[in-house]
């Protein structure tokens, strides 16, 4: 049973808090399937529909792929859809997260970060989205089990705003299975802030004229979704995909501000939390629960005279590029924290895009790849202290070997 | 790429299709397609159920009318008809 202290502060783990977010939201559908460490989401979604406080259809699939086709098809024909999965789930998936995406079906899901088997292993590491980042979705990482509760919350208003939709990650068994203090807000104030879905509206003048008709499955005024598309279309659909995702920059921006007018908490800036960077000669750069650890060193580094900083990156898709070119190029050294392996690859997924994205600047910073934390692997204080070390004496760039693994017996 | 194609800043948005299924003939690339004779025709409605492309018209009295245009040649009408009145013929 969940424990309500002062009518608004609750203890919830992570999977709790995105239950709670998702049943304030005035979700119509959700339609999942329970796999370690994101079944606590899918019971406690269940519970709440099974004893009434949740006014939804819940569909007991009997795969991944299934439950997020069955999102997929609510969303197209007008409902607020979620799912929610982890690793293996996640790559079941696959198929469906570019059709989703495709057709620009607002789906909302929660991805508890789990690696992938094999081995099978069920903790926590990144390699599950990271694989799925090139699949049309926004990404946007939570750091703690209240940011977890408050992106879900916002994504569905970002994914029904931008036409994308929203992967919201928590960190598995570090924030999932967490017991934490929430502040949950009045359902009342969540349920005016999503409102009710609106249904863009398109022109198919070959098909209905020149009315205006909804973008979704409706017998009134019949369109296709995902039609046979060969060389003469399949080109400029997906360019179109790609240039609408950068227009989801100010969206996302917006309903974060929305929301810290509601709830007290805007996350700025919302794309990356720098923390205390001012005059930082280097600074770890990475996603997640682990940057609560890394503020903890900084703090005590600091105290030591030592100039270093963190930055925390909370959306990945879309990548601001922009951003880190701005905010990176005034600094000596940044350590990327990549908890996921691309294998073969030049680093790991954050490390390559964020030297990437250094590559137009005047003044590139040193970058490191450390990989870390792969199948829960613990990132202890002393390590995060030894990557600071190795930062402040790095002296050029490229420094071989470009990938150093963190915590990793030889 | 011809200048009579729409470019990405005007298609309409999800890829969802732009012409109506009438403007496309799908049919064209069937190697056999249905020939029913009428004398043959119970007008049960079989062909017209079981088509997977829907491209049985009918009005629930007269014989069923396929549109060719669409019909891709499967022969499933053919299997199913109890009076053996639909014959697959090569186009």
């Amino acid at each position: 049973m969940l424990k309500q202290i002062k009518g608004t502060m609750m203890a919830l783990n992570g999977d709790e808090a995105v239950a709670w977010a998702v049943k304030q939201s005035n979700v119509d559908v959700v339609s999942a399937y329970p796999i370690t460490p994101q079944t606590i989401i899918v019971e406690r979604i269940s519970e709440f529909v099974n004893n009434g406080e949740m006014d939804a259809e819940f569909i007991h699939v009997e795969s991944e792929h299934s439950a997020l086709s069955a999102a997929w098809g609510a969303a197209l024909a007008g409902a607020r859809a979620f799912t929610a999965t982890s690793a293996q789930g996640l790559a079941l998936m696959w198929e469906i997260l570019y059709i989703t995406a495709s057709t620009r079906a607002p789906v909302v899901m929660a991805v508890v970060n789990r690696a992938l088997s094999a081995p099978i292993n069920i903790h926590n590491d990144h390699s599950d989205t990271m694989g799925a980042r090139d699949s049309g979705w926004i990404q946007i990482y939570s750091e703690d089990a209240q940011e977890v509760y408050d992106n879900t919350i916002m994504a569905f208003k970002i994914a029904e705003q931008t036409l994308f939709p929203v992967m919201v990650t928590l960190d598995g068994f570090t924030i999932s299975h967490t017991l934490q203090n929430v502040i949950v807000l009045p359902d009342e104030v969540v349920s005016d802030f999503v409102g009710v879905r609106k249904i863009p509206r398109i022109k198919l003048p070959r098909i209905h004229g020149e009315r205006e008709i909804p973008l979704m499955l409706n017998p009134k005024y019949p369109i296709t979704f995902g039609p046979l598309d060969l060389y003469d279309y399949y080109f400029e659909h997906k360019v179109q995909q790609n240039e609408a995702m950068k227009e989801t920059f100010p969206i996302i921006e917006r309903v974060h501000k929305e929301y810290g007018e509601i709830s007290g908490r805007s996350y700025e800036p919302v794309f990356m939390i720098p923390y205390r960077t001012e005059d930082a000669d280097v600074v770890i750069f990475g996603l997640s629960s682990t940057m609560s650890v890394v503020r903890k060193v900084v703090d005590e580094l600091r105290a030591g005279g030592k100039k270093v900083g963190a930055i925390r990156l909370r959306v990945f898709r879309p990548f601001p590029a922009d951003i880190i070119r701005k905010e990176l190029s005034k600094f000596h050294a940044v350590g990327v924290l990549d908890r996921c392996i691309s294998f073969g690859g030049e680093g790991g997924p954050l490390f390559t895009e964020v030297r990437s994205s250094l590559y137009g600047s005047s003044s590139r910073p040193i970058v490191h790849d450390y990989i870390y934390g792969l199948g829960g692997r613990d990132l202890p204080r002393k390590l995060i202290v030894k990557i600071f070390e190795e930062l402040l004496s790095a002296r050029e760039e490229p420094e071989s070997p470009v990938i150093r693994y963190v915590g990793v017996r030889e | 790429m011809s200048s009579s194609l729409v470019g990405w800043k005007d298609l309409p948005i999800g890829g969802v299709a732009f012409i109506s299924t009438k403007e496309y003939p799908t049919g064209e690339w069937a190697v056999f397609q249905p020939k029913i004779d009428e004398s043959k025709c119970i007008k049960c409605g079989l062909c017209w159920m079981y088509c997977p492309d829907s491209v049985y018209r009918w009005d629930g009295e007269s014989v069923p009318v396929p549109d060719l245009d669409h019909c891709k040649g499967c022969g499933i009408c053919e299997v199913e008809c109890p009076t053996k009145a639909i014959q697959m013929v090569r186009v």
